[in-house]
């Protein structure tokens, strides 16, 4: 999870706040000492870090006391409250025109992830009904066009190229092409350059004027380091850009290009990569952000992932089965799936307040493991499933061939689902449930 | 393209905004302050993590000018840049041998997405086929989309012969095939790409080990590099990037890539201070023979000069 090394480090520093009763100048800062140091090395540039700490420190020195809040939890509160500022406050959205097509330009450094995310863009507003497509601009890196064409594939998306012609002139033609074909959005894959230079930037104000695009994203890498400040100054000065685009998000990067890239440019975040797949494209939000990175979880995002995943009528299906105990092997399966939708296990967990990779600590997530009890849900009869008591030794070890796995996965199987009704028993039955019984099937 | 130039003015070229960068400050900072005090230190510790050196090995290294200040009396701010250079040059330096390959050798390249390993692979082998050995190709990235034409589009510019399979093949499988043909047409050098994968994902790390246990038991006769490739603009992630590759598959030398771009690249004397890998080659431009054996002095001149 990005940041999450910051988050560490800075809840170090904060541990040291928590306990005390009354702060005076000398704690903040001190505190503030390991702050900046901590926001250095997660590559938060260094210009934003001194007034970054200089705001949060004429803050927590003196001013703004409140009651309910013991100083040092004001202290996080107070750089909660900066860090949210600084990247951008509230969530931006993309900008979409009144009279199609939107025309989106993807503009960045070399290996940022444009050709990428011009596909995960486009697989995004698939999703939310709109008819993209993809436009190849760069016509200079060896097999670029092929990659964009094998992306465009896997999501089902148009993908508009020439051969042997200037990028200007196809990005014009795409156009045409897509006012024609009716796609209501057309996404401009550029080249990208190892440095900013003069040609470049040419070549991309001459797109930017033949076809005056609605929205121009900068796709930044969010490892870069105390460079990513000049890079985005720099599109923004000479290119104009409207947004920016966080890539490969997913990694250990404390993702301090984040916070700069926005003071430094005053344009927001729109969307951040965080993973491998194409429909790894999440939202910014900046709230959202700073509270993970202060380590306060992200439940917002968990409610969202289960809203959209998770059928409404099927939920309150499901709560009369529960009711019922009439809660069977079928039943556990179809919740399996659901609960897949919504991502990946470890993911989620990140998200959960409290919960950082430390704290989890050797627990390693078995991705597998829900196929796997699919699996083996999926390899019993009807008859098995509506009742596991009739599943003796001899089901079990064929079951267990059916689906891949050893007989004791099967009779782990069985007996959380046991523990599951029990729980479910005790819920219904008003008796509460008792801490520390219960372990998820799925762990 | 462009005329021919001396590598070593495409290095200075390459570095030219690096060094204007820092150097504008550290000069800045000497004409300011004239007289050495802790703020003078300060500002100069600050200095060089803006060239991504982090806080710790720029702590490092000014703790231990301090201490040659303080030893050695000095009280003139101007000597001060001299002792800098000196002291990032004896980090890079230390200990440091050239890349040299045995034949029959392997190759295996690694790195995370994007910082242009298919690139690094390509100049690589024009830069060993002008030493005149036989150079293969494995294109063990199946993972991106047309990662392969990308690489033979390369191999072809450089003439050396490609193994690659369909796209979503077992990279194991393709390294396999290589390591087969590299041994039936007596190669001197067979040089592996592999997907880009972010270090912190298990499964991906895993199929890197398994792509380095094919190379050591098909091949155990072969001297072995693997070399991490590090895009010069990422900040202290390339610290974590190195520690976690190095823990898999255990890396041998670092290609730190677009050193021509703005970024100040001091992300290399924090790799060589901390995990003390060598740095073996620098990419400094878009053109076939844009990648230079690394020089820790001419690097650090260039740095600082």
């Amino acid at each position: 999870m990005a940041f999450e090394g910051l988050s560490e480090k800075l809840q170090s520093a904060f541990k040291k706040l928590t306990g005390k009763g009354k702060l005076n100048e000398k704690d903040v800062k001190e505190a503030m000492r390991d702050v900046r140091i901590a926001l250095l090395e997660a590559d938060v540039n260094f210009i934003v870090v001194k007034d970054l700490v200089k705001r949060i420190t004429d803050r927590a020195v003196g001013h703004e006391i409140m009651e309910s809040l013991t100083p040092g939890q004001q202290v996080i509160k107070i750089v909660k409250e900066e860090l949210t500022a600084l990247m951008g406050g509230t969530q931006s959205k993309l900008v979409i025109a009144s009279k199609p097509p939107t025309i989106i330009m993807l503009a960045g450094l070399q290996g940022a992830g444009k050709t990428t995310h011009a596909g995960k863009l486009a697989l995004y507003l698939k999703k939310q009904g709109r008819k993209p497509l993809l436009v190849a601009c760069d016509i200079y890196r060896p097999a670029a066009k092929k990659q964009l064409q094998v992306v465009g594939e896997k999501v089902d998306t148009h993908v508009f190229v020439m051969d042997q012609a200037d990028p200007v002139v196809i990005a014009s033609k795409a156009l045409d092409y897509a006012r024609e074909n009716l796609h209501d959005v057309v996404i401009i894959d550029t080249a990208g350059r190892l440095h900013i230079n003069e040609e470049l930037m040419d070549e991309l104000k001459a797109i930017k004027a033949a076809v005056k695009p609605h929205e121009i994203l900068l796709v930044v890498d969010a490892m870069t380091g105390q460079d990513a400040v000049n890079v985005a100054k720099a599109f923004n000065e000479q290119l104009g850009i409207d947004g920016m685009i966080l890539t490969k998000f997913d990694g250990d990067t404390r993702g301090g290009a984040a916070l700069s890239a926005k003071a430094v440019t005053g344009k927001p975040i729109k969307f951040a990569g965080i993973g491998e797949k194409l429909d790894d494209l999440e939202v910014f939000h900046p709230d959202r952000m700073a509270s993970r990175i202060l380590g306060m979880g992200d439940v917002l995002t968990i409610i969202e992932k289960a809203q959209a995943s998770i059928d409404l009528k099927k939920a309150q299906e499901m709560e009369k089965k529960l009711r019922t105990q009439t809660f069977t092997l079928d039943d556990y399966l179809e919740q399996l799936e659901q609960l897949q939708k919504m991502g990946s296990i470890s993911d989620l967990l990140s998200m959960i307040p409290g919960m950082s990779s430390k704290k989890l600590g050797g627990l390693k997530i078995d991705e597998k493991q829900i196929p796997r009890t699919q699996a083996i849900i999926r390899s019993m009869t009807r008859q098995e499933r509506l009742d596991p008591s009739i599943i003796n030794a001899s089901r079990r070890k064929r079951i267990a061939a059916g689906s891949g796995t050893r007989i004791q996965d099967v009779n782990q199987l069985l007996k959380s689902y046991e523990e599951l009704k029990k729980l479910m028993k005790q819920m219904t039955g008003g008796k509460g449930m008792k801490r520390g019984k219960f372990r998820l099937p799925f762990m | 393209m462009e005329n021919k130039k001396s590598i070593f003015a495409k290095m200075k070229e390459g570095l030219a905004k690096t060094r204007s960068n820092i150097m504008s400050r550290v000069d800045e900072l000497i004409n300011y302050y004239k007289e050495i005090d802790d703020e003078f230190f300060d500002d100069l510790e600050e200095t060089l993590i803006i060239s991504d050196m982090g806080v710790r090995t720029a702590n490092d290294i000014i703790e231990s000018l301090k201490k040659q200040v303080r030893e050695d009396k000095i009280g003139d701010a101007a000597r001060i840049k001299n002792m800098l250079k000196e002291k990032i040059a004896h980090i890079l330096s230390e200990g440091s041998k050239g890349f040299e390959l045995n034949s029959p050798a392997v190759i295996l390249v690694v790195g995370v997405n994007g910082v242009g390993k298919t690139t690094t692979i390509g100049k690589l082998a024009s830069l060993l086929k002008a030493e005149e050995k036989r150079v293969i190709v494995a294109a063990a990235d199946t993972f991106r989309a047309a990662a392969a034409e990308q690489l033979e589009i390369w191999c072809n510019r450089a003439g050396v012969p490609l193994i690659r399979h369909m796209e979503g093949a077992d990279p194991g499988a393709v390294v396999f095939d290589a390591i087969q043909a590299a041994k039936s047409r007596k190669m001197d050098v067979l040089i592996c790409d592999t997907a880009g994968r972010l270090h912190n994902k298990k499964n991906l790390m895993n199929e890197l080990d398994k792509i380095n246990r094919i190379i050591d038991r098909e091949m155990p006769e072969a001297s072995k590099e693997v070399l991490l490739v590090i895009d010069a603009t990422t900040g202290q992630n390339a610290i974590s990037q190195a520690t976690e590759f190095n823990e898999v598959v255990g890396i041998t030398g670092i290609v730190l890539t677009k050193l021509d771009g703005t970024a100040k690249g001091g992300i290399a004397v924090a790799i060589k201070a901390q995990l003390d890998l060598p740095i073996y080659f620098v990419g400094v431009g878009e053109q076939m023979d844009d990648l230079q054996p690394f020089d820790p002095k001419s690097f650090s001149d260039a740095l600082l000069e």
